[in-house]
């Protein structure tokens, strides 16, 4: 990498801070098989308060974890924001993309409700 | 006279940025864009197959030219631990990236490995998972839901194996000598690539093995 390239790309965080993010992300994929089991045995207790809020609850800790592997693993927080833009513009467009067929789709189902 | 040679290298950009790296981001937001299409066609078809072997219900199949009744397929345990794995592995290749980024070469070829070997964990955790499913009665044109599993967890998984591939081959180079410090960029590239088949991952994981 050259001099030039320096001055738009910072230093890459340390080792440790590494490590938190990876414990961070491994507790959050164990609370999100936590709350999938909670949610589907009817005597765990808390059954009642994450059964009807679980696909919430998964959307939450997956988009959290997601954040924090670009910002970190990705070094997007600490890089170019042309980066930023070049990931985040067509992530927008996906995720738009992707509530827009659901929505279309349901909506074709309440005309055709046997399809 | 170093600098110089990489200036000759890597000529200045309007944006002051190395290509390479530009380009491996262009490529991710269209994989973005990609993924989006495969999730969008399995969350649209999710809870519509009419036969099973369904994700996490009993249902009736056909298994062997008979109907017969199909337990939920899904097995959540090794599933949870494939994707501890690949987060571990994205974890794994940062650190190699440090080591490349100081010269440490010992550091570079040890986390490198780990994050190979992981790699193919997960890409053998796979190949057993569609096994088992197919031996349970799961085709690729099975039901709605095989045909949108298959589909989503196989690109998946082909991206993960073509990631395997990149990061070996740097490994043999690491171990050859080949990547000093002042081409840790090779390094960071392959990894931005990992990191974004782990991203795809966390997306993945949750909609199609925990939401209902």
């Amino acid at each position: 990498m050259d001099a030039q390239v320096a001055t738009h790309e910072h230093a890459h965080p340390k080792p440790a801070l590494y490590l938190k993010v990876a414990v961070i992300l491994f507790v959050m994929t164990a609370l999100e098989v936590l709350a999938f089991e909670v949610a589907h045995r009817s005597a765990a207790p808390l059954h009642g308060l994450v059964e009807p809020l679980l696909n919430e609850i998964l959307v939450i800790l997956s988009a959290a974890k997601f954040a924090l592997v670009a910002m970190f693993y990705m070094h997007l927080k600490q890089d170019s924001k042309i980066f930023s833009g070049l990931f985040v513009f067509p992530l927008i467009i996906a995720t738009v993309m992707i509530g827009a067929l659901l929505l279309l789709f349901a909506y074709l189902r309440t005309l055709h409700p046997a399809a | 006279m170093a600098h110089d040679t990489a200036h000759a290298m890597h000529p200045p950009t309007a944006t002051g940025l190395d290509t390479r790296k530009l380009a491996i981001w262009t490529f991710i937001g269209s994989e973005c864009l990609f993924f989006a299409t495969l999730i969008s066609n399995y969350l649209v078809y999710k809870g519509k197959s009419l036969v099973g072997p369904l994700p996490h219900e009993t249902s009736q199949c056909m298994l062997h030219g008979q109907m017969t009744t199909c337990e939920p397929i899904f097995e959540i345990p090794l599933v949870t631990f494939g994707t501890a794995v690949l987060l571990f592995s994205s974890f794994f290749v940062v650190l190699a990236l440090n080591g490349a980024q100081q010269g440490n070469r010992k550091r570079l070829i040890g986390w490198l490995s780990a994050t190979v070997v992981c790699g193919l964990f997960f890409v053998g955790m796979q190949v057993y998972e569609f096994t088992h499913f197919y031996h349970k009665g799961l085709g690729y044109t099975t039901n709605l839901f095989g045909s949108s599993f298959y589909t989503l967890t196989g690109f998946h998984g082909t991206h993960v194996t073509l990631g395997v591939i990149w990061l070996a081959t740097l490994l043999v180079l690491a171990i050859r000598g080949k990547i000093p410090a002042e081409k840790s960029l090779n390094l960071e590239i392959a990894a931005l690539y990992w990191h974004f088949v782990d991203v795809v991952w966390i997306v993945i994981f949750p909609v199609v093995y925990l939401m209902r």
